[in-house]
């Protein structure tokens, strides 16, 4: 009898550690609070697929939409940008590329300096919409001495 | 008196609710069926959902320009150029003289006047990229980043261009910019930046997307003018082809054989 209550209080501890410790795994995914991401249980694909692949993802499409025209994959560096955004006190888009967004919070720590933003937007703008960057967030890209130096080495 | 009221009354008959939906379903349904009938659409269906396969050669996209019909002084087409590309973003950089900054700033489209010495004839017509069939600015790219995609728009694709600006040398239509600062603001779907050339792209993500037009033909007949038709050269019966076999026109350099998207008439 005895056995059996010890039995069960174990089986109750581990089921209480498996979930903390999923929730721990949870607060780890770097996803900025307040963005659409935030509110998804995963991403597009699987997280860990993501976090290891999404590079490859993006880069191989490129040529596709760029020579071929094909524009209708679930892979889009616009949609990872609507997705991930977060938004300030204000509601203004902070550029996904900014200290302490999303994708900084990784590529900060693994020093990988990505030049996606030298070309593309870093908030999800429209010609017409009420989405174009503030003036406060606007330079951004300026904001990344890293960039602008590989950018300058570009220059003839 | 109530409109809900005389609806009512036709329900009584007819049992409307679900009837009125399955009118407006065939009504809407015929409507496309009549449209895929007609000659020449069949080819070339227009829909509003991104584009799945590859752009082939069945489509050349072009556009005929009326100059009689580009008004003096008018410059729509450019500002809606510049709003739909992000170029209206543009910033002067620090310490820049305004001379500096009219030569250098990003152009797309503008706006030429061309006078005829002899008689004194002006013509105003806008100048862009003239998506040549046989492009001298893909000839000398020496990293193959200025391309021309298979429905007949010549266009830079930003990845692997180095910015040493060659094509601009080789156009001769003066139609490519080069971003020398970095761009802190764009557009989702006219990514741009800094070390490289651009141009007039015939507003690819619209047609991407489902699109039939620009952004330039779009506010020339907002305005009333009407001097931009665009569409698709190979479909004998899209207006721009049809306005094509119907008026004389002429390719700007035309002594150079580029065979130009863009043609004009009354110059």
């Amino acid at each position: 009898m005895a056995n059996a209550v010890v039995r069960g209080l174990l089986a109750v501890a581990g089921l209480v550690w498996a979930l903390g410790a999923q929730q721990a795994a949870a607060g780890e995914n770097f996803v900025t609070p307040g963005s659409k991401a935030a509110g998804l249980k995963n991403c597009v694909e699987d997280t860990n697929f993501m976090v290891r692949n999404h590079m490859e993802l993006i880069k191989h499409q490129r040529h596709t939409v760029v020579h071929q025209g094909i524009r209708d994959s679930k892979h889009t560096l616009a949609g990872c940008i609507d997705c991930h955004v977060s938004r300030g006190a204000d509601q203004k888009p902070i550029s996904v590329y900014s200290e302490g967004q999303f994708c900084q919070r990784c590529h900060a720590f693994t020093a990988v300096d990505v030049n996606c933003f030298g070309c593309h937007a870093t908030v999800p703008t429209t010609a017409s919409g009420p989405a174009r960057l503030s003036g406060e967030f606007g330079p951004d890209v300026a904001q990344t001495p890293a960039h602008g130096a590989a950018a300058q080495g570009n220059t003839p | 008196m109530n409109p809900q009221h005389h609806n009512n009354g036709h329900d009584n008959k007819a049992e409307a609710p679900v009837d009125g939906g399955r009118r407006t379903f065939l009504g809407l349904a015929a409507g496309l069926t009549a449209a895929t009938v007609a000659p020449g659409v069949i080819l070339h269906t227009v829909s509003a959902a991104p584009r799945s396969e590859a752009v082939t050669d069945a489509v050349r996209w072009g556009m005929l320009i009326d100059t009689a019909k580009c008004a003096d002084g008018c410059t729509e087409c450019v500002k809606a150029c510049d709003h739909e590309n992000g170029l209206d973003l543009q910033v002067k950089p620090e310490g820049a003289s305004e001379d500096l900054w009219d030569r250098q700033r990003a152009v797309w489209i503008r706006k030429v006047q061309v006078q005829d010495n002899l008689t004194g004839h002006v013509v105003n017509l806008p100048m862009m990229c003239q998506h040549c069939e046989h492009p001298p600015c893909v000839d000398v790219c020496p990293t193959g980043a200025s391309f021309k995609r298979a429905d007949g728009i010549v266009m830079v694709d930003r990845h692997t261009c180095i910015g040493c600006r060659y094509c601009m040398m080789a156009c001769p239509y003066k139609a490519r910019s080069f971003i020398h600062q970095v761009v802190a603001e764009k557009l989702t779907l006219a990514p741009r930046g800094k070390g490289c050339v651009e141009s007039c792209n015939l507003c690819v993500h619209r047609l991407d997307n489902g699109g039939t037009s620009t952004a330039c033909a779009d506010a020339c007949a907002a305005s009333g003018h009407q001097a931009i038709v665009f569409g698709d050269l190979r479909d004998p019966q899209s207006p721009v082809s049809k306005a094509l076999q119907a008026k004389a026109s002429r390719q700007i350099r035309e002594d150079l054989n580029l065979n130009t998207g863009v043609r004009y008439t009354n110059i």
